[in-house]
Formats: structure tokens, sequence, C-alpha cells
């Protein structure tokens, strides 16, 4: 961290510091802290300040049965979403980095889905899966009620999956690649002329190898899978049907701006909170210094 | 690797097509139906060679979203964004590495943590702080008594306002106040050499024109690859903008607009059919320009999102 030169006019650089310090005081801790005065405190019913409410804003969250599904359904996304698109992603780049001919080809093609925008990839997935039109339709044509996730709580779960996975996939894609093309060319070359093919090198060498990404990867996954989702349920499910993709996001935004209930959101921003800590912090203390091969 | 594996070949070309198909038959059906009519569209089994209808159901999206203002919001949003994210990364870098004070690193771990909570999750508060950007420091002058001490010298309450709902600096702003890029900076400045550092001093140039002159030139690369990461994200942006804007003929942004060619799937509306031929059109408007950057940016893209994320 430390450089051996630096600048002494510390004014200066505390000056430079104000700007950032300004937004990130405004933005980020004004509100973490307001949630956290809000889960507290109980908003008097014709306004007139906050009553301190101890626990209650969270025991009432808590004793609400619709939270827990809530919270059951997110670990589910999660961790299918998070599976797919690692596993998906991994093998796609262990094999693109054969570097057969076309690879550059499939590279290339693999990483624009990061481009497209969550709710446009939902629009394009509601089509895909629509009974009426787009691909599912022609089965559904045949066999009436074989697919509907507009009335299918399992088939509207399984369709968010895809979309969310679909756009991750890229991003785990990227990344995998980008390990793949640290571990040392020589290395490889080495294990084909012990005799190691391909599948075997990929077994024993490369995968090991990249645990560091991996272990990276999943962290960032399961983070944003809990985080990221409101794009696709809004334009593909809105939540339903009756609540079956109302992942913890969803249902903190249905709450707080639809439902106008500010301190059960905040309590329940602050538990959502907490468990992306948790996860990060488990990044930082414990992968990022177990996970070291070299 | 030389080595004949023929077997093995033709599986690892299955996989990538199979692949490749996932990647990119979505973005062909969007494409593909959105030169269809909507009869066309209707009757199952879809086709895979586009028709010819795409002009009409563009423009049809265009003029039914408002789709000019729209794009233009964005492009504003996400341009700013990656701007003000360049800026303020790199000054607030150069400040943490090339100077020595007191509460710096206390400084920089208090942007740091900011990683770790994403936006979505503290929605409603920043939504509260935006509808007042102010209240912060009035709260805080109201504890300290500065508010009192106004009331008593100028004779009138203290009472700070500056509402951001509905104005691009609303839309910017939060997406800013994160530290993404400041990250990266320091990464960057962490490698350039003393000897650099201490050439510059002895031939007379001050903290700022070293930064500007020299520290800004050389890391020309750093920035483009930031500027792709952030236009993206920026571009991209969904939740944050369907709040801070109610007023949406005149601030909604173009990926907002996807939900006008869309009808809600609610519970009570039971799931309307939306016009797909119209909604695809608009979902191939909106999803072109960051296509375009990827496309020609990618190496930098790539390099930025690697680099950046921690």
């Amino acid at each position: 961290m430390a450089r051996k030169t630096a600048y002494k006019a510390a004014w200066l650089g505390g000056l430079l510091l104000v700007p950032q310090m300004a937004l990130v005081l405004t933005f980020f801790y004004w509100p973490a802290g307001a949630a956290l005065f809000w889960a507290f405190t109980l908003e008097r019913p014709w306004g007139g300040g906050n009553d301190f409410a101890g626990f209650d804003n969270f025991l009432s969250v808590f004793n609400d049965s619709a939270y827990w599904e809530a919270v059951i359904r997110s670990f589910v996304f999660a961790f299918s979403a998070t599976a797919l698109a690692m596993l998906g992603a991994l093998v796609l780049a262990l094999f693109c980095d054969r570097q057969l001919r076309f690879f550059r080809v499939v590279r290339t093609g693999l990483i624009w889905p990061y481009a497209v925008a969550a709710p446009a990839a939902a629009v394009a997935f509601r089509f895909v899966f629509a009974p009426e039109a787009g691909i599912f339709a022609t089965i559904v044509k045949q066999h009436p009620d074989w697919w509907n996730p507009a009335q299918n709580g399992l088939h509207a779960m399984l369709m968010i999956i895809v979309a969310y996975s679909w756009k991750y996939l890229a991003y785990n894609f990227i990344f995998f690649i980008a390990g793949l093309q640290a571990i040392p060319r020589s290395l490889i070359e080495a294990a084909a002329m012990d005799g190691a093919g391909p599948l075997l090198r990929m077994r024993t060498l490369q995968i090991p190898l990249l645990a560091p990404t991996f272990f990276f990867l999943l962290v960032i996954n399961l983070t944003d899978s809990f985080v990221d989702s409101f794009g696709i349920i809004d334009i593909t499910t809105g939540g339903g049907p009756s609540k079956a993709t109302t992942l913890m996001v969803y249902k903190i935004y249905f709450d707080g701006f639809r439902g106008l209930d500010y301190s059960g959101a905040a309590a329940q921003s602050i538990v959502l909170m907490l468990l992306i800590m948790v996860l990060t912090f488990v990044q930082f203390r414990y992968i990022e210094r177990k996970v070291h091969y070299t | 690797m030389i080595e004949r594996t023929p077997i093995l070949n033709a599986a690892t070309h299955a996989i990538l097509i199979c692949g490749i198909l996932v990647a990119l038959v979505p973005m062909w059906l969007v494409f593909v139906a959105a030169t269809l009519t909507l009869p066309e569209i209707n009757t199952p089994p879809i086709s895979i060679i586009p028709g010819t209808h795409l002009i009409e159901n563009l423009t049809e999206a265009w003029v039914r979203t408002g789709m000019g203002s729209k794009l233009l919001n964005s492009l504003i949003m996400a341009v700013a964004v990656a701007a003000g994210k360049i800026i303020f990364s790199s000054i607030t870098a150069f400040g943490i590495v090339f100077f020595r004070f007191p509460g710096r690193m206390l400084m920089f771990w208090m942007i740091f943590i900011t990683l770790m909570l994403p936006l979505e999750v503290r929605i409603v508060p920043t939504y509260a702080v935006a509808s007042n950007a102010l209240s912060p420091l009035q709260a805080i002058f109201d504890v300290t008594g500065i508010s009192w001490l106004y009331q008593q010298v100028a004779g009138a309450e203290l009472d700070m306002q500056w509402n951001l709902l509905n104005t691009h600096t609303g839309l910017i702003l939060p997406l800013v106040a994160t530290a993404t890029g400041t990250f990266l900076y320091r990464q960057f400045f962490m490698t350039i050499p003393d000897e650099l550092f201490e050439a510059s001093r002895m031939d007379g140039a001050g903290p700022m024109r070293f930064f500007v002159q020299i520290l800004m030139p050389l890391s020309r690369t750093n920035m483009i690859a930031l500027f792709t990461i952030m236009f993206l994200y920026a571009w991209n942006q969904y939740l944050w903008p369907i709040l801070v804007t109610t007023d949406r003929e005149h601030f909604g942004t173009a990926v907002m607009a996807l939900r006008l060619l869309i009808p809600a799937v609610g519970d009570s509306t039971g799931g309307a059919v939306p016009d797909w031929n119209i909604a695809m059109a608009g979902c191939l408007i909106v999803i072109t320009p960051p296509l375009v950057v990827v496309a020609a940016l990618q190496r930098f893209f790539i390099r930025g999102l690697i680099a950046s994320d921690k």
C-alpha cells in the first residue's frame, strides 16, 4: 500500500478525497444508516416522526411465512443459477481453450450476452418460453398445459433461472478464459509430453489451477444472484404466479414502494445486507487465503 | 497441442457449437421476431429466417415508446456515469496513493467497503436520500447547532432542499458513488515506478501537473477499460431509473422503455399477450448500443472487467 515516495502536502491530499467522500457519505453511508434507523423504528400512522420499535420490525418480518418462502426461493434461485452459469461456463471455457479451429469466433460470441441488459434478456426469454408464440409454442400447440409459466410457478422459476444464467454464463466464461490463459503454456506442454491426453490435463492440471478463479466466481455469482434478479423478474413474471418468483430483492421493492411499508422493507434490507456481507467476508477471509496453489 | 484426437475434437466442436447456440439463438430470435408481422409471429412454429417488416416494426416501437428521448437519456446517463467514475476515481486514487496524511487509510477503507453492498440492497433509503440530497447535511447541521446559529444570524429557518427525483443528476450520482474504479486506479498507480515520480518532481512539476500530464496519459488503457464497463453498467440499469423517474416521458431511459412494450405480468392481470414483433423491435433498439461498444472495444472491456472486480 505505501509508496516509498509521496507528496507531503497533506491538505491537498485530503482535498482530493473530498468529492468521492462526499458522494459515498451521501449515497452510501447515509442510506445504510437510514435503513438501520427505519428498521428499528416505526413511523407514526399520521406522520410526525418515528417511534423506537426495537426488534419488532424484524420479528414481524421473521414471523411472516411469506418472507421465509421468499428466502427459500432466493436460495433455490441463487444456487441453481450459480450452478448452471458456472458449470456451463467452465466446460465451455475448457474446451474453447483447446484452441481448435474457429475458437476465436466462439470466444467472441460467448461474450456478447453479457452486454445485453437483464430486462432485455428477460424480454427475449419471455418470448422464447411464451406458450403462445416463440419456440415452446410449437410443443404447447400439440400438448396444451404442458408448459405455461404464467400459471405454473415451477415453470416460471425455471424461466427466470435460465434467463438469468444466460447472462452470467458469459460473465463467468470471460473469467474462466482469462484464468486458463494465465496458466503457463509450458506446463500444459510438459503434461502432454508425459502422455497426458486433453481430458486428463483438464482434470488434473487446468481445473485445479483454476481453483482461485472458481471460488472468486462462486462468491460473486452467489452474491449477484441474491441481488441482481430484479430486472429479470419484473419483466418476465412480476413475482408471480401466486408469488412463486418473488425473491428477496423483489419483495423489498414490493413491500417498500408498492406497500409503502418502509420499516418492514428496511428490516428486510438489513437482513439481505448481512447475508451479502457474510458472503463477501467469506471470500476475503477464507477463500482468498486457502485457495492458492502456487 | 500436437496430438491426434479425432473423436475428442469432434466432441469439442459439438460442445462449442451448443454453447454458441445457447448464447446467440436468443439474440437471433429477437432479431427474427422483430422482422415478422403479428399474425406471422403468433402462428407457431416460428421461422428462423427473417421476414420483411423490420423497418415498420422498429418505427412502431420507436413511436410507441418515444424512443428518441429515451435513448438520449440513456446515452447521457451512461456517458456521464462512465466519465464521472473515471474522474472521481482517478482523483481519489491519486490522493490515496501519492499523498501521506492522517486518516488516509480510514478513508480508503470507507470507500472500499462500498464495493460490498450494491445499490439494489439499499434501494429504499437511497431513494429517500435522492428526494433531498442535502438531507444528510441538514441533519448534521441540525444536530451540531449550525442550523440554530443560522436562524439567529439570518432570521430564517435553515431549510436546504436539493431534489434529485426526475433529474439526470439523480440518475447519475448514486451510480457513481461506489469504489469500482477507485480500486482499479489505485492498483495502477501502485505500479508507477518511484523513479518517474522523482524525475517529475526534480523537473519542477507539482502534484497536479504530474497527475494531469504524466499519470493521465499513462492510464489511457485503464481509462478506456473502465469506460466500457461503466458505460455498460449504467446503460443496463433498470431498478434505479424506475424509482428515480416518475416523469417517464422526459427522464425515462431506453431499458425502462421495454416496460411500455410488454404488459406487466402481475397476479391481477394474469399475463396479457404483448405484440411480440413490436416488443422485439424495441428490444433490438435497446441492446444494440452496448453490443456495439463491446464489439468495438472487446479487448479493453475484458481487461477492465477482470481487473476491476476486486
